[in-house]
């Protein structure tokens, strides 16, 4: 799935509600019932599911523990927010205002810092250590991924993953929604959706689809029956092994995240174009600008930063992407990439450290990003 | 896009994801054949990959070894070279089913749980302002672009203490926490935008911030709350890294991705088990999809599109 990069957005600020000077106490008191709210309905969760062995024993009904996991996860949460409302209400009113904005955003803070930031710190942690743990190698396994010619087969395929999928996954989205913005609403709508069809479909579906696109038959194994080598004995000329042949098979795999992505960038694309001032592209042909020009000069500019946020989102779609490599090669025939090494290292081989080392690996490169995001949306706040 | 997102007026549909432009009369609307050929190519292209899966598992097993899907369209109202007997076969001997009640037996907890954990938390950095909101929030906004590897080693260990590999609680917590950023970032944008009349009259009339938020904000939030749902129905239904890594590969958990992934790698040459599997795998987002597409149109736009 994809993970929106943020845009800026000029969005009428909101005026916040609660400005009592209560929501700025600092008092020892209410810190410590605003650490407690937050942490109240993560402790009662985990407590919850972490105790009750019922729900973890395999025979168990497996409807009955869906049916207690969404009433304690919805009801149950639910029931837990509400009560803290009620014993913030009775707290005099300063502190109670003090309380409250911890009491609604904390707990999800605490699930995010239990899932995400100690685990990433533990990361860290751990890719200085070795395959099991316990001990400390210093830089060994970060030297080993620069130095051995297996992580660097992986850099190297991942980084062309990178730059060729995120540009032709636009370029091609921006062009269909170019061009089906010509079209009756009906048709465009119509050739739309099969374009867009393929992000309902997991990288693990899309793995077998194409691997069927691909499939090769050595001589005198019977008819060809992957549409590729088809169209090839079709047209005179040797099938192929296309996943097996070094280097290109890592554009074949490419080929299957494109055709995933296109449709993402495409709807997006198309929603900005369609928000050209009309006026302007009018302007621009009475003043005799062909159609092209048009488009490098009028569109391109005015959706010039949504491009830059879907190729973004589809530059970390790319670099975070496992499944189809591990479903199409397992990563062999030089077809391993970063995100893919890191699963086979830690989970396959078992090696934590060499695991870690990966995917400290894959956090620093998004790193960049990640300061951008924080400062355009830090700009943002600043204006409201 | 934003004056869009905040006014409750009905979901955009694909072809009019944007404000309605009134085109101005005269502008060369072309209809060439260039265009349309080329959009009917690429749309082709696109879809021939699929329609050769769904057409394959419909075939009896001799024929998809045989012969190419594309060969039934030389006789292609014979309904008897049809056959779901791959379906069949894959539910059943295969364990899809199981695996296909597992799948809905991650997802729909996996979806719903985030949600009223964001629903409150965005309500939260939305309508209140308080020491730390900036920097909570930012942390937030990081935690959008990490990579989930970067997890996965501390918590499989941490399950590992608590006997939580191999569970669905497990599984339903891991996605809830992985969830969380999308959520709360796609409903903070929609719930600030809410104007802010409606809650000063409601406070007003008595109304509490639990009790605004439940009567006012849940309600007019249902689009944002909706479309995330889809993302996370869709996320949690295909992702195969965290089932994969939390749940494992026993038949008596597994989820239809890693059994289907399996069925690659022990039955690569089984086309008419493949092609059957992958597609039992791909039925339920496919409805999904096209039942909700504008709902999905729409929080893809409100996540990432300039306003």
């Amino acid at each position: 799935m994809t993970t929106p990069a943020v845009a800026p957005v000029d969005e009428v600020p909101p005026q916040p509600i609660s400005e009592d000077p209560g929501a700025r106490n600092n008092s020892l008191a209410a810190w410590l019932l605003r650490i407690g709210s937050a942490l109240v309905i993560p402790a009662v969760l985990i407590l919850f599911f972490f105790t009750f062995d019922f729900l973890k024993q395999e025979d168990t009904n497996k409807l009955l523990q869906v049916a207690v996991a969404v009433a304690v996860g919805v009801g149950g949460i639910w029931l837990l927010y509400w009560g803290m409302d009620r014993a913030i209400s009775v707290m005099p009113e300063q502190i109670g205002n003090a309380v409250r904005p911890f009491a609604f955003a904390g707990p999800a803070m605490v699930l995010l810092g239990f899932y995400l930031v100690y685990p990433a710190v533990n990361t860290f942690i751990l890719s200085f250590q070795s395959a099991d743990g316990d001990e400390f190698v210093g830089l060994a396994n970060f030297q080993r991924i620069f130095t051995e010619e297996t992580y660097l087969i992986s850099i190297r395929n991942s980084v062309i993953w990178v730059i060729l999928v995120p540009i032709v996954a636009v370029v091609i989205g921006l062009g269909f929604a170019t061009l089906s913005d010509r079209l009756g609403k009906r048709s465009e709508t119509v050739a739309k959706s099969m374009i867009f069809l393929p992000m309902a479909i997991s990288f693990v579906g899309a793995s077998v689809v194409w691997r069927f696109v691909y499939n090769f038959r050595p001589e005198g194994f019977g008819e060809q029956i992957g549409l590729l080598n088809a169209v090839k004995v079709a047209t005179g000329t040797d099938p192929v092994d296309w996943i097996s042949i070094p280097l290109w098979n890592n554009l074949f795999l490419m080929v299957i995240l494109i055709w995933l992505q296109v449709g993402f960038a495409m709807v997006i694309l198309s929603s900005a174009i369609k928000a050209v001032p009309v006026d302007e592209i009018e302007a621009s042909r009475i003043d005799g600008a062909n159609e092209w020009q048009v488009f490098r000069k009028i569109v391109v500019p005015s959706i010039a930063s949504t491009l830059v946020v879907v190729w973004t989102t589809v530059l970390i779609t790319t670099w975070k992407v496992f499944d189809i490599v591990f479903v199409m090669t397992g990563g062999g025939f030089d077809t391993s990439v970063v995100a893919e090494r890191m699963v086979t290292e830690f989970f396959t081989f078992g090696n934590d450290g060499m695991g870690s080392a990966l995917a400290v690996l894959l956090f620093v490169a998004v790193l960049p990003i990640l300061v951008i995001n924080v400062k355009r949306f830090q700009e943002q706040e600043r204006l409201r | 896009m934003t004056a869009e997102t905040a006014s409750a007026g009905a979901a955009p549909s694909l072809a009019n994801v944007s404000q309605d432009a009134t085109r101005v009369p005269g502008e060369p609307k072309s209809r060439s054949w260039l265009v349309r050929a080329l959009v009917l190519v690429i749309a082709v292209a696109w879809t021939v990959p699929t329609a050769g899966l769904l057409i394959s598992s419909l075939r009896p097993e001799v024929d998809v070894s045989g012969t190419g899907w594309w060969t039934i369209f030389a006789h292609p109202f014979e309904l008897t070279q049809f056959t779901v007997a791959n379906y069949e076969r894959v539910l059943t001997a295969e364990g899809l089913f199981g695996a296909f009640i597992n799948s809905l037996i991650v997802t729909i907890p996996a979806t719903v749980i985030p949600i009223t954990l964001a629903a409150f938390a965005a309500y939260g950095f939305a309508w209140t302002r308080f020491r730390g909101r900036s920097f909570l929030f930012a942390i937030v906004v990081g935690l959008l672009v990490v990579p989930l590897q970067m997890s996965l080693v501390p918590l499989l260990r941490l399950y590992g203490n608590y006997d939580l590999v191999g569970t669905f609680v497990g599984v339903w917590l891991a996605h809830t926490g992985f969830g969380l950023p999308l959520a709360i970032y796609l409903l903070y944008n929609y719930i600030s935008q809410l104007p802010k009349d409606i809650f000063e009259s409601a406070y007003i009339d008595g109304a509490t911030p639990f009790t605004a938020f439940t009567r006012l904000v849940l309600p007019l939030s249902f689009p944002a709350i909706a479309s995330f749902a889809i993302f996370q129905f869709l996320w949690v239904w295909n992702d195969l890294l965290v089932s994969l890594v939390f749940l494992g590969t026993n038949p008596d958990v597994a989820v239809l991705t890693a059994r289907v992934s399996q069925l690659v790698g022990s039955r690569g040459a089984a086309w008419h088990l493949l092609t059957a599997g992958a597609f039992v795998s791909m039925v339920v987002p496919l409805i999904v999809f096209l039942a909700l597409q504008r709902f999905f149109v729409r929080g893809l736009l409100a996540g990432s599109v300039k306003g």
